[in-house]
């Protein structure tokens, strides 16, 4: 169950009144306003919404990597923005997965190594590193590209490994912002079949911020991100979307 | 720890910009190792020195004597163990070039003043008995492969014409300072052949019973002598041979001046080379936070990084110096403890690390301030 209006309870994710404002300059900006939104475990959400609306701001709150001005983001019964420094690193590893655009990996290791990153921040020994890295490499389609470096992997490829990385500790939900942007159609639809997968067999909650309608299809659920707050639309009346639609 | 390996990776990024780095290190600590060299080439004697041990000299300057019958009227003086005399020979072998230390003892008292020295009894012995015998130390016999029994002809430059002597002794002892090249003969022999001086000594070594009576003692001597045409100056060995480097120039200032320029140099240099290399990988720092790094080991990753450089390129700088003053002294005689001492080493390398944690801490705490949506965004 997904709802906007703030009216849900027990959800996996429940997020209060969000707000987030900016100072640049002298002046405010506020990009997310009295934000709602409640998503049982494993649902699979997209958000969509124009260039500057607070999408990456949004998912950077729920993942705990930002704070909110005010407002609470509870998560599995935590309530994240009133953790700080080394328990939020903690509990982001345990619950926390991340997809980026740019891939983010580190360059001078190896695929194995890129994935195997939060793993040592865990007591995992290293066979059962391995084993779990090997798993996450084989669900993307990689295990023949273990001993690769980032700069000999496709774009398509190098964001299968970040998918590996983010999944490797199994976390709860799954954080992407525009994993195709950087991506042709074809490469582009591998990442999105990996990231159903994820959703229907390994039932991950999913965040998924994207520009492409055609991407957007795949969630569950669409959200339209707009002028601070979120509207539920169908996949298919996205640009019919209305404030009063909102909440059904 | 597993994140040791992501250092050493970091560091082969840019593979000339750490090589540059590692050759600052080296080089300015290869400067440090020669410099330490010098210093305690120096201050040979300072370390050494007993602190029961006064030197008398002449006033006015070194060159000057003080005559003979001072012994007698020193030892009767309170706290007054012994005293000893010798005069400065200042000959050469052959050439001026092979210049070493010789002077002139007094056979009965020296070793009874200094007892760091080793020799044969026997070897003493005919030392004692031979008026033209002299004693000299391992590193001479080892350069000129001089041997028990072999004549010197000594050019003598102070008191003219050429001295003949037999080597009668090699000393030893256990001290490393007291193993310099040099050269003893008989203080009566050079009195009774000498044309000028006769009947004076160049300088006094006296022992005296505590250590913590040594700046009275020193007062009550030149006190004694105080108003005569010798007036004395008495300091300890250790004022007496940086009385030696100080004639020419403080030397050791200039030593400590260049050695800071060139760490504070180091330091620049290291900190600016550390910061970019944080901004470019802010990306990267960003998402090590994001899975869940904190703070401190992020901090530690950017330490780490600037110490192993600091070590390595130091520790390999500091190798360097060591060997290149295995040779010895450099200047055939002027600078005979001429070598690197372990304690130096041990400095350098502290210093080194200092300078590599100090260079790496700014940017270090720039990267584990940094946040995580900051560092993102800049990708
Ligand atoms: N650190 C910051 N300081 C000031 N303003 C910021 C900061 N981060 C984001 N903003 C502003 O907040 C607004 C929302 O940014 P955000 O990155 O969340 O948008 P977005 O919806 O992800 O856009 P895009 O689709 O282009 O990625 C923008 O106007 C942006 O300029
Ligand atoms: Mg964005």
């Amino acid at each position: 169950m997904v709802r906007v209006d703030g009216k849900g309870s027990g959800a996996l994710v429940e997020i209060r009144s969000l707000d987030k404002k900016y100072r640049r300059g002298g002046e405010e900006i506020d990009v997310l306003r009295g934000l709602n939104l409640d998503v049982d475990a494993g649902e699979f959400i997209a958000f969509m919404g124009p260039s500057g609306s607070g999408k990456t701001t949004l998912l950077n709150l729920i993942g705990g990597l930002d704070t909110p001005t005010s407002g609470a983001v509870r998560i599995g019964g935590d309530e994240i923005s009133r953790l700080s420094g080394r328990k939020l690193a903690a509990w982001r590893s345990r619950h926390i997965g991340f997809i980026f655009q740019m891939y983010n990996l580190i360059p001078v290791l190896t695929a194995f190594q890129n994935v195997q990153l939060p793993l040592l921040l865990t007591n995992l020994s290293k066979a059962e590193r391995r084993k779990h890295v090997e798993a996450a490499l084989d669900l993307v389609g990689l295990s023949d590209r273990m001993r690769h470096y980032p700069r000999q992997l496709s774009g398509g490829q190098e964001q299968r490994v970040a998918i590996a990385r983010a999944i490797v500790a199994d976390p709860t939900i799954l954080l992407c912002d525009e994993p195709t942007g950087d991506l042709d159609r074809a490469a582009g639809d591998e990442i999105l079949d990996i990231i159903s997968r994820l959703s229907k067999e390994y039932k991950k909650t999913i965040f998924l911020v994207t520009h492409d309608p055609i991407a957007a299809k795949r969630a569950g659920t669409l959200l339209h991100l707009d002028k601070g707050t979120l509207l539920e639309c169908t996949a298919d009346g996205l640009f019919a979307c209305k404030p009063e639609d909102a909440g059904k | 720890m597993k994140f040791l390996h992501l250092v050493l990776l970091n560091l082969r990024r840019k593979k000339t910009r750490t090589a540059l780095t590692l050759g600052s290190f080296l080089v300015a600590l290869f400067l440090f190792g020669l410099l330490m060299t010098i210093k305690t080439a120096l201050g040979s004697g300072v370390d050494v020195a007993g602190a029961n041990r006064l030197v008398v000299r002449n006033r006015v300057s070194l060159i000057q004597p003080l005559p003979l019958s001072y012994r007698e009227q020193m030892l009767r003086m309170p706290h007054i163990r012994e005293a000893t005399f010798a005069t400065w020979f200042g000959g050469y072998y052959q050439d001026m070039k092979n210049f070493f230390p010789n002077y002139a003892i007094d056979v009965a008292t020296y070793l009874d003043v200094y007892h760091e020295y080793r020799i044969d009894p026997e070897e003493w012995r005919a030392f004692a008995a031979d008026r033209e015998g002299c004693v000299i130390s391992p590193p001479l016999a080892k350069k000129f492969g001089w041997k028990i029994g072999d004549r010197i002809p000594l050019e003598a430059s102070i008191w003219g014409g050429t001295w003949e002597f037999n080597v009668r002794a090699i000393y030893d002892s256990d001290v490393k300072e007291f193993i310099t090249p040099e050269l003893w003969l008989h203080w009566d022999y050079l009195d009774e052949r000498r044309a000028f001086f006769k009947g004076f000594v160049g300088w006094y070594v006296v022992k005296i019973d505590d250590p913590a009576n040594a700046v009275e003692v020193a007062a009550a001597i030149d006190e004694r002598f105080a108003n005569s045409p010798w007036e004395s100056k008495t300091e300890t060995e250790k004022a007496f041979a940086a009385g030696f480097a100080n004639q020419i120039g403080n030397i050791r200032l200039l030593i400590m001046s260049i050695g800071s320029v060139v760490f504070f140099t180091l330091l620049l240099v290291t900190g600016n080379t550390m910061a970019s290399a944080v901004r470019e990988r802010t990306g990267e720092i960003g998402v090590l936070k994001t899975i869940g790094m904190n703070d401190s080991t992020v901090l530690f990753l950017v330490m780490a990084e600037s110490i192993v450089v600091a070590a390595v390129g130091g520790g390999a700088g500091l190798a360097l110096a060591k060997l290149f003053t295995l040779g010895g002294d450099p200047t055939g005689g002027m600078l005979p403890n001429f070598f690197l001492a372990g304690r130096s080493i041990a400095l350098g390398f502290a210093l080194a690390l200092a300078a590599g944690a100090a260079a790496g801490i700014l940017p270090a705490v720039g990267a584990m301030r940094l946040k995580i949506v900051d560092a993102l965004r800049r990708v």
